[in-house]
Formats: structure tokens, sequence, C-alpha cells
């Protein structure tokens, strides 16, 4: 299969995180293959697939966590704002101030307060110790996730005493603590329920004029929502995830240029 | 359903049997000497003269020793296999100190007395003795077998228990912590420290109180190296006595009826030694252990 390039009208777009024939896999076993995409500056692009398409794969290789597990490796490059963040002199601890990650669970530190979890990334990445410095943060970030008036009078509670979809918020308000370019977010509403969900889709559309965002998901519904692009995977018989369409969300969801495109969004695969 | 709680009862009935007999058995002790035999110093089966406080000074003193160097060696050994080490490592390190684990403390004595009380006399006491010599716990006289040996003898012991333990609690806890720490940018060590270790603390805190357990009721290889002599001293240098050593040293010339009920009511005396450790731990578990933000 041909590496998927880009069409022309979203090549031009401005893109700050290119993903350039990237190549994943875990210990032998080849993942994810040959991937061009180009993830449009401060807009959402939604990627979606059926379970093992490698999609969050993909989306683990964009902040360089996934060589921290089973053995993950990558061959190809990255480029945010033009440098190749997979480049030897490259730290990876570094690059992942830069991009911002959302869990499927919400993982508040459980030992860590409310403002101790959203300020958790300054102190470990930045070094940040001013109290007051913090503190303006914490809230700037908390205001951001649309979490200030739910949390500011329970600021030194446990993180993990709100409820689940407040859980999901905090994470996002500490992944944007330190004001990285990316943020990304893997099926970070899949735990949660209706309610929870139209908030946290609610805050990502306010958040992607600000931010870069990928966020992977199996649910259709919601990336035709929430996304203005959608990149679509899906392995072949091999188990080996590829590009099969990139494009502006609406297109793909009503004039989709490939025909597996078309099986998978009217639900005849996977 | 019965058998669930005849077995049930049955440690409760252990438990009571143990506490009414030590309790019977050390009456005469207890009437002659009154509450006095825990803080008086004087150990003299020649007079019928017999007062605890050495042996539990040396008890609590060798064990507190042994768990604060197994406890920092264990859980950085622990922390190290958990998540730095890689497999081919890990694996044959873990083999080896649970191998460590099933050496009979009687072989640790041994060892002790003919390998490491030479060694602390040799070297690691003068060591100490001139780096540290300001401080009145690393004055006097060296002798090899002395208080600290002891404690080091039961640091050896106790680690291998400390070290499984604390990594068995440390790889289970959820592994989207770690990967939330090194997204936000935090290195290994930061992602260990800060997020990982605080997470486990309260089960690392429960295998050092199964290791202080052990520690404080350890006999023989303690009574080899500890020196046996029932005296409190400032220099860790000094010979000593514990509790067990006391009661198996001297159970079988224990002829006047006295001095035996004396020696049993050492036993109460651990016993309530050991309850009020567990007592206290299980205190700070509930307290100072509690998630963040309670306080």
């Amino acid at each position: 299969m041909q590496p998927v390039e880009p069409p022309d009208a979203i090549a031009s777009l401005d893109a700050n995180l290119v993903v350039d024939n990237l190549s994943a896999l875990y210990g032998k076993r080849l993942a994810l293959e040959g991937v061009n995409l180009a993830f449009p500056s401060k807009a959402i692009t939604a990627l979606i697939g059926p379970s093992g398409c490698g999609k969050t794969t993909l989306l683990r290789c964009l902040n360089r966590i996934h060589e921290t597990a089973n053995l993950g490796t990558v061959s190809g490059r990255v480029l945010l704002d033009g440098q190749d963040i997979y480049a030897p002199e490259v730290n990876p601890v570094a690059v992942r101030r830069r991009v911002g990650m959302v869990f499927q669970r919400a993982n508040p530190f459980p030992t860590m307060t409310i403002r101790e979890n959203v300020v958790s990334g300054l102190r470990f990445a930045v070094g940040v110790r001013s109290p007051q410095h913090l503190n303006e943060a914490a809230e700037r970030v908390l205001r951001l996730a649309f979490l200030w008036d739910e949390v500011k009078d329970k600021l030194n509670r446990p993180g993990v005493s709100i409820s689940g979809g407040q859980q999901q918020r905090l994470c996002i308000a500490r992944a944007l603590a330190s004001d990285p370019d990316v943020l990304l977010m893997d099926e970070a509403t899949s735990a949660l329920d209706p309610i929870a969900t139209a908030q946290i889709e609610e805050l990502m559309v306010s958040l992607a004029g600000r931010y870069t965002i990928v966020a992977v998901t199996h649910n259709m519904q919601q990336a035709a929502r929430v996304s203005e692009y959608t990149a679509l995977l899906l392995a072949a018989e091999d188990r080996v995830g590829r590009l099969v369409e990139f494009g502006d969300t609406q297109q793909m969801f009503t004039k989709p240029k490939d025909r597996r495109t078309e099986d998978y969004i009217t639900g005849r695969f996977g | 359903m019965l058998a669930v709680y005849a077995s049930s009862a049955l440690f409760v009935l252990i438990v009571a049997g143990l506490f009414a007999e030590l309790f019977s058995g050390s009456w005469l002790a207890m009437r002659t000497f009154g509450p006095s035999f825990l803080w008086t110093s004087h150990w003299n089966p020649v007079t019928n003269h017999f007062g605890a406080l050495p042996l539990i000074y040396g008890t609590v003193v060798s064990s507190a020793i042994g768990i604060l160097l197994a406890g920092v060696i264990g859980i950085f050994a622990a922390a190290y296999l958990a998540d730095f080490a890689n497999r081919f490592l890990a694996q044959p390190l873990t083999f080896m100190i649970e191998m460590l684990a099933a050496v009979p403390s009687v072989v640790f004595g041994l060892w002790g007395l003919f390998v490491l009380a030479p060694i602390m006399r040799n070297y690691v006491d003068p060591f100490l003795q001139a780096k540290f010599g300001f401080l009145p716990i690393f004055q006097g006289t060296i002798y090899g077998t002395s208080l600290l040996t002891a404690g080091v003898i039961l640091a050896i012991m106790i680690v291998p228990t400390v070290t499984a333990i604390s990594r068995d609690v440390i790889k289970a806890i959820p592994n989207d912590l770690r990967e939330a720490s090194a997204s936000l940018g935090a290195t290994r060590w930061e992602t260990m420290w800060k997020v990982v270790l605080p997470a486990a603390r309260a089960g690392i805190f429960g295998a050092l109180i199964l290791a202080l357990g052990r520690a404080l009721g350890e006999t023989i290889a303690v009574t080899m190296v500890i020196g046996n002599r029932p005296a409190i001293a400032v220099s860790l240098f000094a010979p000593a006595y514990s509790l067990p050593s006391v009661i198996a040293n001297e159970f079988t010339e224990a002829t006047a009826d006295v001095y035996l009920s004396a020696l049993i009511e050492l036993g109460l005396v651990l016993f309530v030694v050991s309850m009020i450790v567990n007592g206290l731990a299980r205190f700070l578990t509930l307290t100072v252990l509690r998630p963040a933000g309670s306080r």
C-alpha cells in the first residue's frame, strides 16, 4: 500500500505538527507503518479507526511516550515547529513539556491535592517554585478547563475526591499548565457518562483556538461533532496500522474519497 | 460456615491463651519486682535481682538500626528492581534477594560472628569513630560484637522482606500514573520519587512493619553478635543484650523460681513491645499516610 499524501488543500494548511513516514514497533512487531500526516495548527484533528488500527500508537509517538513501554521503537520523523522530535540531540523529557497528553482513564496523582495535581507539571518540568506563580498558574488553567468554579473552594482536597468528569478536566488542566503547543487526547471521554462527555467536548472546542489538538476516538459521532479534520487508520490482515485517508471532517463524513473510509463510516466493518 | 468461624476463633484462643500463660508464668516476678522491673537496669541472676530495661533498650535500638538501614537500602533496591532495571538484570537479582530471605538465621549468626564482627571491629567502627567521633554514639572502646553489629546483621536479614514486598507494591502502582507523570515532562527519577513512591507509601510502610516485627523477635543471630552484656551504654560500639537473646540463653540455667518467672516476664514484655510497635504503625497508617489534602 502506498503511503497516503495529504490532499493539496490540506498540505497548504499551516501545520505545526508534521508526521513524516512514521513507523512504530513493539519489540519486533510492526504496529504502524509509513504514516504521513500534517496536523493543522490550533485545530482539532480526530484519529479514528477500529481497535488495533494503531491510532493510539500514533498518538503515543507524538510525545515520545511510545518508547517508554513495551519495547516501543520508532522510525521516521515527527516535526514540531520544524524540529524533528526524534533527532538524536533532542531530550524526550523536553518534548513532553511541549506536547501535553490526556489519557483514557482520568489519572490524577492520588497523593496530591487538586492544586498540587494541576501544578505538578510546572514543578517537574519547568522547576517553578514560587507559590504565587504556582497559584496563578493553577487558577489560569483551571479556568481554561472550565473547572475553576467547581473546585475553587476545595483546592486542597485530594485530586481523586472529585467526580470522574471533573477528574478528567483536572487532567486536562494539568496537561495545559506548562503551556504546551500540542494537546494529545487518547479517548479521553470513553470512560465518562454522556453529560461529562458533553462538557469535555465543549471544552475541547473552546481550547481548539489555542492549541493544536489531536484526539483519538472510537466514537464517530464525537469525531463529527468536535473535530475540523479527521484521519482514518486501518489495519490490514497483517495487523499493521496504516493511514487510509485524511481530510476535512465534513468532507470525510459526507464525500469520502476512499471506499474503505465509506465502508468504515457507514459501519460496514470495524 | 462453621469451619470458618472455628478457624477465626482459633486465632483468638491462641492469642488469649498465650497471653494468659505468659501472665500467669510471670506472676511471681511481677509480685517480687513490681512495675520497676521495666525501668531498673540490674540483671543479676546471682543475687536474683532482675530489671529488664537494658534488654528492652537493646531490642529496640538494634531493631531501630536494622529497620533504618534495611528501609533505606530496601526501598532504593525495590525502586530499581521495579522500574529501572531491565528484565535480564531484575530477574536474577530478585531471585537472589528471595534466596537471602530463605537463609536460616543461625547461618546469619555464624557469618555475623566470624565475618561481620571482625569487619566491624577492624574497618567500619574505626571509620565511623574517625569521621563522626564527635557524636557520643560513636565514642568508646570498639569490641566488634556490639549493638551496631546486631543492627547491621538484622538489616541484612530483613532487607529481603522490605525489598521483595516494596517491589511488588511499586509494581502494582497503575502504569497510567507513570505515563501521566512522564507526559508532563517528569524525568524517570521524578516520576519514581514524586508520583510512584508516594502512591506506594502505605504498602511500603506495611513492608517495613512486617520487617520490624521480624527484627524485634530475632533471637539466635542477634545473640551471636550483640555481645550479651545486660547494660545500657550510650555508645553503639558497646556490647548489649536483647529480650529474646536473654530468654534463649538463660532459660536452661534458670534454677530459681523467680529467675524463671523473670524470664517469662521478659517474654511478656517482648509480646507487649511488639504489640505497641504494631499498634503505632497501624495508627500512623491511618493518620499520617492518609491521601493528600485531608490534613
